[in-house]
Parts: structure tokens; sequence; C-alpha cells
């Protein structure tokens, strides 16, 4: 394997990590106030659980997006 | 009642995982061959792990004219009239599949004549009530009910397809980026459409000048403007795409881990939690759809500022 293909390789997986810990750290931050407003009215739970889960997907589309041009290195 | 859901579950995910092997293992057969030919040429071959899952990936995720159904290979037709190829392939065999289902789920319930609905109708009433109420009325106020078909349209199209791609041998169609740029196509020409209606072409070109903004910025502003407004109908292309095609990916890339049986355990059973998780990012990514679209709608027909 040559040099180039190696350190392209490399980038990708460093992509791949990083958008990881972009969306961990979105999903996280959704998720800590999602449970914050739980606590504070349990009653609500089931309509701030959608949202959340909405807003977790929104977070994950722009990871993705990360994760798209990763696989276009590596199938390159 | 739970324990037979259960099993049926159990038995679709065994399933999409013997296709997966059954794939696999036809691939590596064939890079075998494949790397023994080059060892032949010239003596010296590729790693091997890595190349069975692009041609697996690419196998799984790229539109063709082989459709694999029940272990059997169907070649599909295409043919020629004046000079335009048409051709049937797989993407296009699951999109229609996906809306004849859909249809037939709404005519068997809409077939119903009882005052109090049941099976599957309480069911689709549930879906189209939070479509309209939570989904569409909050951003189109008074033009919900014209456009509660196209939105219901969307949705379960959107859903069914998402889904068929999580049977066995099966392909979802919202997976290849061509299909959802046709839908946020259909978006796009909405809002345009929809905000030149309500506000004239004046209003609708006022929008993208915002008042308040001194002149030498305008220039920019407008560009800003714009190119904010056309990034949103490619922002839904690419998040259903990439979120169809990375589920396929994450899974095939689990099952790949498989080299021996000793990795066969965690790595079906992560598979299992993945597939899972599919099932809710099929629902969520519909959803998101729909979502968007009525309020992108929304900001370029009732524009408040």
């Amino acid at each position: 394997m040559e040099l180039g293909n190696g350190l392209a390789l490399l980038g990708a997986g460093l992509g791949a990590g990083l958008f990881a810990l972009g969306a961990g750290i979105g999903i996280g931050s959704i998720g800590k106030g999602a449970m914050d407003g739980i606590a504070r009215q349990p009653e609500s739970a089931g309509k701030i659980q959608g949202a959340a889960l909405v807003m977790a997907g929104l977070v994950e589309g722009a990871a993705l997006f990360a994760f798209l041009i990763c696989i276009l290195i590596w199938t390159k | 009642m739970k324990l037979a859901r259960l099993l049926i579950i159990s038995l679709l995910v065994a399933l999409a995982a013997v296709a997966f092997a059954r794939e696999g293992h036809k691939v590596q057969h064939g890079d075998a061959v494949a790397q023994k030919t080059v060892e032949h040429a010239d003596g010296k071959h590729e790693e091997g792990l890595g190349t069975t899952l692009v041609h697996i990936l690419e196998h799984h995720l790229v539109d063709s004219q082989h459709m694999e159904l029940f272990g059997m290979d169907i070649h599909l037709p295409h043919f020629e009239i004046a000079g335009y190829e048409f051709a049937l392939t797989k993407h296009r065999v699951w999109w229609l599949i996906a809306l004849m289902l859909m249809g037939l789920l709404v005519w068997s319930a809409a077939r119903q004549k009882t005052a109090v609905p049941t099976g599957f109708r309480n069911m689709l009433e549930s879906m189209i009530l939070f479509v309209r109420n939570e989904v569409v009325r909050p951003n189109l106020h008074d033009k919900t009910d014209t456009f509660m078909p196209y939105f219901m349209t969307l949705f379960t199209g959107i859903l069914f397809s998402n889904l068929l791609g999580l049977l066995p041998w099966g392909s979802s169609a919202t997976g290849n980026v061509n299909v959802t740029a046709g839908l946020a196509l259909c978006t796009l020409s909405l809002m345009v459409g929809m905000g030149v209606k309500e506000n004239g072409l004046g209003g609708f070109l006022h929008h993208f000048a915002p008042p308040g903004v001194p002149g030498w910025l305008m220039p920019l502003m407008i560009i800003i403007e714009i190119v904010s407004f056309l990034i949103r109908p490619f922002a839904l292309t690419i998040r259903l795409f990439a979120n169809m095609l990375a589920g396929h990916a994450v899974l095939a890339v689990l099952l790949g881990l498989i080299v021996s049986v000793v990795f066969a355990p965690p790595a079906i059973l992560v598979a299992v939690g993945v597939f899972m998780l599919e099932i809710i990012v099929a629902l969520i990514q519909s959803y998101i759809f729909i979502m968007l679209t009525a309020t992108f709608m929304g900001l370029t027909m009732h524009p408040s500022h």
C-alpha cells in the first residue's frame, strides 16, 4: 500500500473518530436537557422524549454528512 | 402475543444475518478467485477483509439491474423507447413495492364503512391525526387540509421504503441519493411555489433582502440568504440518504467482523441492537423529513419578519 493511500485512510479514520465525538457531545447535551426536563416535570415525559428523539435525529443527520465523506475516502 | 412478536422479529433478524452471511461467503469466494488470478499475474495480492467489505457495501447499497430474491439472481428488464432507455433497477422495484404497500394499506383502511375504526384503520387514523395536528397545522395553518394528502404520501412512502430495506434481500430506495434528491426537489418547488402564491413574486423576493441592514452589507446578506434558502433542501437530501446508507453500512461492517466462529456471538448481538436502532431511525427520519418540509414551507409562506 502506498504512502498516499495510507494517509488517505488515516484521514478517513480520524474523520470518523471526530464525527463520532461531535455527535456524542451533541446527543449527550440533548440527553442532559431531556433528563433535566423530565426530572422537573415528570408528567410531560412523553412529549420531552419525542422531541429529544427528533433532535437526536437532526444531530445524527449532521454527523452523517461527515460519515459520507469518510466512506467516500475509504472506497476511493 | 408478545412472545409471537419477539419470535417474528428474531426470525427476521436471523434471516437478514443469513442473507448477509451468504453474501459475504459468495464475495469472499469471488475474491479468493480474483486474488489467485492476481497472484498468478504479478505475484502479490491485496489485503482481504477491507476489500471484501467494500464489495459487500457496493453490492448492497449501489443501485443495479440485478435483484436478489430468496437466493435467486433476477436480471431486471430494460428496454428502449424512442431512443430513451427505460430500465427497471433494484431501487426502482423496491420504491414501487413501497408505494404499492402504502396504497394497499390506505385502501384497505378506507374501505371500512363502520363509524368505529378497527384494525389497521386505528393505526392509520392516529398517524394521520398526529401528522395533521403536530406537524402540518402549526406550520401551514389554514392551508393544512390542502396539503395533508401530500404530507401523508411523503410520510408513508418514505417510512415504507425505509422499513423495506430492513427485510432480508430488501433494499431501501431512500438509501439512493437520487430518490431523496427528487423528494427534496418537490419540497423546494413547494417552498418557492407557495411562497410566490401567498406573498406575490415581490413579497417572496423581498424575503431575501432583510430590512434594517446597512446598504454596504446588502449584497452579502442577499447572497447569504439565497444560499441558506437553497441549502435546506440539500440538507434534506443528504440527511435521509446518509441515515439509510449509514445503517446498512454499520450492519455490514459489524457482520463483516466475523472472521471466525468465535467472533460470531458478540458481533451478531451488537448487530441485532443496531438493527433495532434502525427501526427507530426509519420512523424518525420519515418524521423529520415531513416536519422539516412543513417548517420550510411555513417559513416561506408566512415570513414573520
